[in-house]
């Protein structure tokens, strides 16, 4: 018997109507743990590098984690991944919610759906019974009227749904593909939408075994009362009325301007009575005790969650105050676009209408206002239609494609993907190094672990140290302790922190934990429920696996040099890794060169940051390493040692 | 005769819909206590608790499962409370044929929830144990037990023909063949 994992894929062809039932391979369990991890290496073994993304050979998958369907209090996160086609690289993507656990309690780890359907069709998997259906009568519906259309259709109001909108149907880069509270972003919609498949609801009523069960459910039941009771993880900006960190500190319109007083005790004020007044309830995701996600009740729109900093994205792109943002976000989020990019992509657009650079006759009937504006796009974009049809390939292509000086007001985009509206003084080496080199295309999805800031007095910083359960080893505390200036770290540390903050993600992204429980949440106070040392301990009491700290580590480094494997075949190279130009306004050149040839080392990577043959061959990916020779990516003779 | 009577201890499960965050760990938990081996595996579908939950209309309303009835109702009305719209099966408890609530998903058989009973006895029910939010509170209070009136035959046997086609057909019945007789 396996345990917390069913042991089988649904294998889907949208081409064919092929459905099957494919038994796994535990020994990848043992060496990817699951999620993403299993995930990219199907990936690796069929997608190559000369599959276009949208070609019927791209494969869509969604995973569960590794823990989901345990008693692991916030394993519920599913990742999707595909290969984007506005990076040309790995899309990588989680939503919570209830998908994930219940995939698995259906029978299947994972849905790996390829080919391409002549017309709108969906998905519904009923434990063994799995069938694609019609969907034509749910064209342009919004994603969670079609949630509610399909339970209504198929008499099954506990089936879970995930679906695309207007924006995925019409292969909008910036569609998300929603599920109850949350949503998945970064290139994946888009694909869904290419692939015809409207939506997937799933329901099962199968048993997940538990290895050691007395002894896990124990744990997690003291886990999830720490959850709760500590105020360091979950999302605390939901519950909380103070705005000035993202508003005084992040850029305004298409990433331009900072507001360095902007927040006031008036604003406070009137904002938080406003979020009273439309606010019904705070919800959380399976089997997880926080409440990160608002439902908001916005007059003349129907019921919306409000997801992280969405709350502000669209009225700083704006320029506007939150009535805006909440009224847009009741449009928007039915259409399935991603409250991240999608801003940006129009706040890009005013900015080259201003310049002159697009004008009244590429967009007849321009409304005057701004935030008329805004709404006008938003049905331009999700259409495709005029302009929309340009916007809607995102800010690095759009600024292509229109040409005539566009290219210019294309700044904030790392890898050709939109970035958070970040522009700060002096260049920091921890985050120019995770701003260059992370592959999963969002700071979001890659910091975390390590405080974003120093504590100013050592005594403080010998407290905080005594208590910080989280940090790997000693070393990351003696770096701490003798971390005084934000932008001043060596070289050594800014490496091993690089390397730590997003190791985590890699972990989280296999077993299905939320960062906002793990890898994202310690750089805000250090207090976090998951962290390297108790994560073997779950993992090895929900399957019976025997792991240690040292296998989590190994597994982690498996799967970051796979995704690396899979976009360095694709032809990311050193060249891509770059932070925008203004993204700091003090820079270092010198200093950065030095850095990224630093982290390559470290990660045992070459000067093009193409993981050398040693490194490869040390994690088990030796196949890697024949195919990158084969490729001639790697050369015989190429030797990097394994720090 | 009303000293005579014994004192009872009713215990039961204090729901506030308003504190429920959906999260649905009391399913998650209540699946696994009830699993044989205990905890040995997850599986919310046999719960004996569900979360009725509607995102588009703000409803979440955990229910335990009650006792089974062996017909559907006839009462399928709305209620209106603080402007959100529920209908009646929201709060209803019994394992019914209108619905897949309540039911062992392999062999159809009514799920009931026993408040977690177990030896020694657990300090609250499991579901209880787990909802954080408060959703779930258990209470105990007294009440009185009454005396049993013994059952006539006749009682027992309408009672027998009311699950088995529900009161509202066998009253529906017994009214036609009272006007029929009549007339």
């Amino acid at each position: 018997m396996r345990y917390t994992e069913t042991g089988f894929n649904l294998e889907v062809d949208l081409t064919r109507g092929n459905i099957e039932r494919v038994e796994t391979d535990p020994r990848l369990t043992e060496i990817h743990l699951g999620g993403q991890g299993t995930a990219a290496r199907i990936l690796w073994d069929r997608v190559p590098p000369e599959v276009d993304p949208f070609s019927p050979d791209n494969l869509l998958i969604f995973s569960s984690g590794l823990l989901h369907a345990t008693p692991v209090p916030g394993a519920n996160r599913t990742v999707v991944n595909t290969i984007s086609p506005q990076t040309n690289l790995l899309a990588h993507s989680l939503f919570g919610g209830y998908f994930g656990p219940e995939l698995k309690h259906a029978g299947y780890d994972k849905i790996v759906i390829g080919g391409k359907s002549s017309s709108l069709v969906y998905l519904w998997i009923n434990n063994d019974n799995v069938e694609i259906r019609d969907a034509s009568h749910l064209r342009g519906k919004g994603c969670q009227e079609t949630a509610a259309l399909i339970r209504q259709e198929l008499k099954e109001p506990k089936a879970q749904v995930a679906a695309i909108g207007l924006a995925g149907e019409n292969r909008v880069y910036m569609a998300t593909i929603d599920h109850a509270n949350a949503s998945a972003s970064r290139g994946v919609g888009v694909i869904m939408g290419d692939k015809r498949l409207k939506a997937i609801a799933v329901r099962g009523t199968n048993n997940i075994n538990i290895a050691r069960p007395t002894e896990l459910f124990e744990v997690c039941n003291r886990l999830r009362k720490e959850i709760y009771e500590n105020p360091k993880c979950g999302d605390p900006m939901a519950h909380e009325d103070d705005e000035t960190f993202h508003l005084n500190n992040f850029a305004w319109g298409n990433a331009r301007e900072r507001k360095k007083g902007y927040w006031n005790e008036e604003l406070e004020k009137k904002w938080a009575a406003l979020t009273r007044k439309v606010r019904d309830r705070e919800t959380g995701c399976y089997n997880c005790p926080k409440t990160c996600h608002a439902v908001i009740k916005w007059p003349g729109r129907s019921r919306y969650f409000l997801k992280c900093f969405n709350k502000l994205t669209y009225l700083m792109a704006a320029h506007k105050e939150l009535d805006f943002n909440y009224d847009i976000l009741g449009v928007t989020q039915e259409y399935g676009l991603d409250g991240f990019s999608t801003p940006q992509v129009i706040a890009f657009a005013l900015e080259l209408y201003e310049a002159g650079i697009i004008t009244d006759q590429d967009m007849p009937g321009f409304p005057s206002d701004v935030g008329e504006r805004f709404y006008w796009l938003v049905e331009k974009i999700v259409r495709r239609e005029g302009i929309g049809d340009i916007l809607a390939n995102g800010v690095y292509r759009a600024a292509r494609q229109i040409g005539n000086g566009a290219e210019q007001y294309d700044h904030n985009t790392i890898k050709k993907f939109e970035q958070v509206t970040i522009k700060l003084g002096k260049v920091n080496p921890l985050y120019f190094l995770m701003y260059a080199t992370g592959e999963k295309m969002n700071i979001t999805q890659i910091e975390g672990s390590y405080p974003q800031d120093p504590l100013p007095t050592m005594a403080e910083r010998e407290r905080f140290v005594k208590d910080w359960v989280a940090a790997p080893n000693d070393k990351f505390k003696q770096m701490f302790l003798n971390w005084e200036k934000r932008n001043d770290l060596p070289v050594e540390a800014s490496c091993a922190i690089c390397d730590w903050n997003e190791m985590m993600h890699y972990i989280d992204d296999a077993i299905g934990l939320c960062g906002f429980l793990s890898s994202f949440r310690g750089q805000f106070g250090g207090r976090i429920p998951y962290h390297t040392h108790n994560i073997p301990d779950l993992i090895s009491l929900a399957t019976g696996m025997d792991l240690d700290e040292d296998g989590l580590w190994e597994i982690g480094r498996r799967n970051r040099n796979l995704v690396r494997a899979l976009n360095v075949r694709r032809g990311l190279r050193r060249k891509d890794e770059k932070p925008p130009e203004d993204h700091w306004k003090i820079r270092d050149p010198e200093m950065e060169t030095r850095l990224l040839d630093a982290y390559y080392e470290f990660k045992g990577w070459n000067r093009e940051g193409i993981p050398g043959k040693e490194t490869l061959d040390q994690l088990g990916l030796d196949y890697v390493t024949q195919d990158f020779i084969q490729r001639a990516i790697l050369t015989d003779s190429e030797s990097i040692p394994v720090k | 005769m009303r000293s005579g009577l014994k004192p009872k201890i009713i215990k039961d499960i204090k729901v506030d819909v308003d504190k429920c965050t959906g999260c649905r760990a009391c399913e998650m938990a209540c699946s696994a206590f009830h699993a044989v081996p205990k905890y040995s595996s997850i599986n919310p579908s046999k719960a004996r608790i569900r979360v009725i939950i509607d995102e588009l209309r703000d409803v979440y309303v955990p229910v335990r499962a009650g006792d089974c009835a062996n017909a559907e109702c006839n009462g399928r009305q709305l209620y209106i409370i603080n402007g959100k719209q529920y209908d009646e099966c929201a709060f209803c408890r019994a394992s019914c044929p209108s619905r897949n609530y309540f039911k062992e998903p392999d062999s159809g058989l009514p799920l009931k929830c026993d408040m977690c009973e177990n030896e020694p006895p657990l300090s609250e029910p499991m579901c209880v144990q787990v909802c954080q939010p408060g959703a779930l509170t258990y209470e105990k209070r007294e009440g009185e037990s009454g005396e049993e009136k013994p059952r006539e035959e006749l009682e027992i046997g309408l009672e027998a023909l009311s699950t088995k086609h529900g009161l509202q057909k066998v009253m529906d019945a017994l009214a036609r063949m009272s006007t029929s007789k009549k007339g």
